[in-house]
């Protein structure tokens, strides 16, 4: 060891290690196996035993027990029966208990913090720094949420019993992130950790001991994918919420297609992090720091994707790499380190083999300087230049402490580079100019956007992705709707529907004056069916009354290239929205008389009735087309940060037959409302109320390709629909088979998919069909951060 | 890894003034508040380290006494602790040799006294000058102030600028001032006082930072000690990375002198990790790196006896400044 006199010649970092020996007694004390949480108490396991690795030494430090068949129905049971009792406390009630959790997690910051960075590798700086007072933040907001919940979500009801699948990259806190605002809405839980970071959640359970949470209302099962995939399938489980790879949350939304489970994805990423040449070059480095070498780059949000302005970037990589130098990775228990282990050998060798796919693809991998242990999974950070869009490394998450590098010319080049890529979870934007920032702030698709800054995260501020990294939020009042629910429509279950003949119907009618063709309508023009075939359309008497366009996928592909390629109505104001709308009441109701013939002659039910609750409807979404505000969410000091609602983009809507007026101003309108572009699938029985319809759009004002109708078989178009990736979200009313399916093909893109299950509604009755819930559907939000200051 | 951090640096000589370095340079408030919060917490000295990090701060320190009661025999006992700043006890205890500060600095009618004092000791004086603090007598009157302050004997001379150029953009004005003074100053080396808690803005700072730096400044220096906000770690960090531009454009090291604020041997380690973090090693040696401070140097000789003896300290045990 140097003497103090050397040390003054060197000025090195000597060792700084944290002291965890109260950590290993209590690894020690659990040495016969982590068992279960289930009914308030910590039972030992049945089922597989396996080891849990500290990945910084490879050592084993505990075992768990995957969670039996049995075991996971316990652990149902037991969240089913507490369920009720845990909702009817008072908001108060239930408040304190999450403040005592919130309490209990400052009390043992350092044991948790000292446990965690062991078990997942990841340095105490970070356990110690953003983990830990972050789960604390979030038990404290949410217990306020508990309190206020009446006054602020009104009329709204707890889903039951939760199922919540977290990953191992921040064990504790998305525990925290899932957990806080189940138990605050009233529903419990049953959470399955990560197989290969389970043990903070059990030291969580032991806190829940502590503080006498009730029994059964947290309940914690340990286990892999196979526990995990048995969880959110359980009969019992009425919200599945999972953060994890993409893959698996795919697997889950087929898995709980057509369960009646509500769900939420937080997903993979492959995030931008756009460095503009007016920004804060020195700024920006220190933003990849926290951004990909942060938690050794395991962050689904990680800004792995850095695209830097041509006339800057070979300075900016210059930075980059003199600061690659500095970086100390190492024991994740010295204080000194700034990259610990990752999860797993398995991990790394992941890692690894992305890394050589890299550069065999021609990329240059710039690596830090540093001398790794001998022993652990550690990875050195670093950087790639040379890659391009093209490369696996640009596309796959390589979950690891590697960014993909690109240049981009303008900022319209580098909007469209952010873009180029399945995900939408997180964007970082780097300039000192205002108007450039939220330019590109604005054309990102991405659920969060940090200005000027990266890895920003509070329990007000909505945490979730778009596109393939998923749907649903986190945090603040957004989060909370994840976990609350409308009371359920009761209704009949619809019929399937009837197969359709295009050959001549060999029946007649009355000669009509006129024959009326009625077609699909597509970007603004009545345009023939692809397939070239009619199909006949019956009355409510059983005579045929007409002929619709018999529409096909292709029809279906025609209307979503219409819509794509038809920005205008996202782009346009909400005023101009609201406008429109109210137009389309106007010469709605101008044509009253002609509405209520056709409705009356089509389903001979409350025909009149049904125009004026059409017109209503359309004032009523007129009138909320320009109050759709987002908010300002209170995070940290001048920290600006945004919850803007965003359109999805393309939406779809597939009409069922009730109401066929109403039922498809309803489900349009809300989303035209939010600036969506919509391809609906009208009411297969009464199409003719639709394509009626046209003439009132085109008179409106509505642009081109914002409302497109297509008719024919409602479960094949609705396939086609839910197949189509460019469909980002999906509102489908047909049959509880027709939603399972729909559910099921939704995997694909991981659109947002909101189904009836088949249950037919009053669409005159205002409470079923139109509110707030309609319109919380009917958009996402963007969470922007930016921080100011001189 | 070892570094050898003893190699003499050539003096700057600063360039011609060249506003294309600083012009389009816009600093970002919130990310080097970031920065400069999470330093601390991810990088620690424990133990021998702290001790051995901690004695070659008190290197760094010019022991100071800017006060108007200032006498020749307030600044001789100030001398006295700058020869032997730390009990001869505690060195032996960790088997240091003799230290001594960085410097003394004074007024400049103080120096005579100073330099008598530290006779025969290597310590340098210097001199605060320039009509300190404000900087706005006219600038003959300040050029003369240098130029009588060593001839007194000063070995270092710390400027202030005028901030007025600072603050409306008249760069040149500034660079010229700031080039005749050290022009003035001749061989003794030249510390510029930017003010900061004047400039305000990062980006002025970086700006003012780089004309002084182009302007021959040998170091860069925070604060009078009399704004109403002194050195903070955001305000240096941003000098810092003005002073790496500079050396990267020029290959010329300029040194950073922190001044006000600096109260506590934790605020000392602070300060040392973000030189070493942003600079390297090198920048924690003292022709290098300064602090300006008086007492400073109070907790870290009661730091050093807690951590030779394990007994938490007193301040009556160590010799006033």
């Amino acid at each position: 060891m140097p003497g103090i006199s050397e040390i003054m010649q060197t000025m090195d970092y000597g060792p700084a290690p944290e002291d965890d020996s109260a950590v290993r007694a209590w690894l020690a004390r659990h040495a016969d196996g982590l068992g279960h949480f289930i009914d308030g108490a910590c039972v030992p396991g049945t089922g597989d035993v396996a080891d849990v690795i500290e990945p910084a030494r490879d050592t084993v430090i505990a075992r768990i027990h995957h969670a039996t068949g049995a075991e996971i129905d316990r652990a149902v049971a037991a969240a089913r029966r507490a369920q009720p009792g845990w909702a009817a406390l008072s908001g108060t009630a239930r408040a304190r208990f999450l403040y005592a959790i919130a309490r209990q997690v400052q009390k043992r910051e350092r044991f948790l913090a000292v446990l965690e960075s062991i078990d997942n590798g990841k340095t105490i700086r970070e356990t110690r720094d953003i983990d830990v007072p972050l789960v604390a933040r979030h038990f404290y907001h949410h217990a306020g949420w508990a309190a206020v919940l009446d006054d602020a979500f009104p009329g709204m009801e707890p889903h039951g019993v939760c199922a919540q699948v977290i990953p191992w990259n921040f064990p504790l806190l998305m525990l925290a992130w899932k957990v806080a605002p189940a138990l605050a809405a009233g529903n419990t839980v049953v959470l399955k950790p990560a197989d290969l970071t389970p043990l903070t959640a059990h030291a969580l359970a032991e806190i829940c001991v502590e503080i006498g949470m009730p029994t059964g209302v947290l309940n914690i099962v340990q286990g892999g994918g196979d526990t995990g995939a048995a969880l959110v399938a359980h009969p019992g489980v009425d919200k599945v919420a999972f953060t994890g790879s993409t893959a698996v949350g795919r697997a889950i939304r087929e898995a709980t297609a057509g369960s009646g489970k509500t769900l939420t994805l937080e997903l993979g990423g492959k995030s931008p992090f756009v460095v503009c040449e007016d920004a804060d070059l020195d700024a920006a480095v220190e933003g990849v720091v926290d951004a990909v070498w942060f938690n050794q780059g395991e962050v689904c949000c990680a800004g792995s994707r850095v695209l830097v302005q041509e006339g800057v970037a070979e300075a900016f990589f210059d930075k980059l790499r003199a600061r690659l130098a500095t970086l100390r990775v190492g024991d994740p228990l010295d204080k000194t380190m700034d990259v610990g282990a990752v999860v797993s050998q398995a991990q790394l060798a992941r890692i690894h083999a992305l890394l050589a796919d890299g550069q065999t693809a021609g990329a240059v991998l710039h690596s830090a300087p540093v001398t790794l242990p001998d022993v652990g999974s550690f990875c050195a950070p670093g950087f790639f230049t040379g890659t391009e869009p093209a490369h696996t490394v640009s596309r796959d998450e390589i979950f690891g402490p590697i960014a993909v590098t690109m240049t981009f010319r303008t900022p319209a080049e580098a909007i469209a580079l952010a873009n180029d890529t399945a995900y939408g979870l997180a964007a970082s934007i780097w300039s000192q100019d205002i108007d450039r920032a939220m330019t590109l702030a604005a054309g990102i698709k991405a659920g969060v956007v940090w200005i000027n800054g990266t890895n920003m995260f509070d329990a007000n501020a909505p945490f979730g992705g778009m596109r393939d990294s998923g749907f649903g939020r986190e945090g603040g009042r957004e989060g909370m709707l994840a976990y609350l629910r409308a009371p359920d429509v009761p209704g009949d279950m619809r019929p399937d529907a009837a197969p359709l003949d295009p050959a001549p119907a060999g029946q007649g009618g009355d000669a009509p004056a006129m024959d009326i063709t009625a077609k699909h309508y597509i970007g603004g023009k009545q345009s023939r069916a692809d397939g070239g075939q009619s199909y006949p359309v019956r009355g409510a008497d059983g005579t045929v009354i007409g002929q619709a366009a018999l529409g096909n996928r292709k029809d279906i592909r025609n209307a979503v290239e219409a819509a794509s390629k038809s920005p205008a109505w996202s782009q346009a104001s909400a005023y101009t929205r609201a406008q429109v709308l109210y137009f389309l009441a106007e010469n709605l109701s101008q044509r009253r008389a002609e509405f209520a013939a056709l409705l009356d002659r089509c389903t001979g039910d409350r025909a009149e009735a049904e125009v004026a609750a059409a017109i209503d409807r359309c004032i009523w979404y007129a009138a909320q087309a320009d109050k759709q505000d987002g908010g300002v969410q209170a995070t940290q000091a001048r920290h600006l940060t945004l919850a803007l609602y965003e359109p999805w983009g393309v939406a779809g809507v597939v009409c069922p037959d009730e109401a066929p007026l109403l039922s498809f101003l309803s489900l349009v309108l809300p989303l035209l409302a939010h600036g969506n572009r919509v391809v609906a699938v009208a009411s297969q029985v009464h199409p003719l109320v639709a394509t009626t319809l046209y003439q009132v759009l085109e008179t409106s004002d509505l642009p081109a390709g914002a409302l497109n109708i297509v008719t024919g078989p409602r479960d094949a178009l609705a396939a086609t629909l839910a197949d189509h990736a460019d469909v980002a979200c999906l509102w489908s009313c047909g049959s509880a088979d027709g939603a399972t399916d729909t559910e099921r093909r939704a995997a694909g893109n991981l659109k947002a998919v909101w189904t009836d299950g088949g249950r037919a509604r009053d669409w005159l009755d205002p409470a079923q069909g139109q509110g707030a819930d309609f319109l919380h559907r009917a958009r996402q939000v963007k969470t922007v951060w930016l921080p100011y200051g001189i | 890894m070892t570094h050898d951090l003893s190699d003499a640096v050539p003096r700057v000589t600063g360039t011609a003034f060249t506003p294309d370095w600083f012009e389009g340079v816009r600093v970002n408030r919130g990310a080097a508040e970031r920065r400069a919060a999470s330093l601390t917490g991810r990088r620690s000295v424990k133990k021998d380290w702290q001790a051995a990090w901690l004695l070659r701060a008190i290197t760094c320190i010019d022991l100071t006494t800017l006060a108007g009661d200032d006498t020749a025999g307030r600044v001789a006992r100030l001398c006295a602790k700058a020869r032997a700043p730390v009990r001869p006890d505690l060195l032996a205890a960790m088997g240091v040799d003799p230290i001594t500060v960085g410097a003394v600095c004074v007024y400049p009618t103080m120096v005579p006294h100073a330099v008598r004092a530290l006779a025969e000791s290597g310590i340098p004086v210097a001199s605060v000058a320039t009509g300190f603090p404000a900087g706005l007598t006219p600038l003959p009157l300040r050029l003369e102030e240098i130029r009588y302050a060593v001839g007194e004997g000063a070995a270092e001379i710390d400027i202030v600028i005028t901030r007025e150029w600072a603050l409306t953009g008249q760069w040149a004005r500034l660079y010229d001032e700031i080039a005749a003074m050290r022009e003035a100053c001749g061989d003794v080396h030249m510390k510029a006082i930017l003010a900061t808690g004047d400039l305000q803005t990062l980006s002025t700072v970086y700006k003012a930072s780089m004309v002084a730096m182009q302007a021959g400044a040998d170091f860069i220096k925070t604060s009078t000690g009399k704004e109403d906000v002194n050195a903070t770690l955001p305000v240096s960090l941003t000098m810092l990375r003005a002073l790496r531009d500079f050396r990267d454009r020029t290959g010329q090291a300029v040194g950073f002198k922190p001044a006000g604020g600096l109260k506590t041997a934790k605020d000392a380690l602070a300060w040392q990790i973000l030189m070493r973090e942003e600079l390297g090693p090198r920048w924690l040696m003292p022709d290098l790196f300064r602090i300006g401070a008086s007492s400073l140097l109070g907790d870290i000789e009661r730091q050093l006896e807690h951590h030779v003896t394990g007994r938490y300290s007193a301040a009556h045990r160590h010799a006033l400044a």
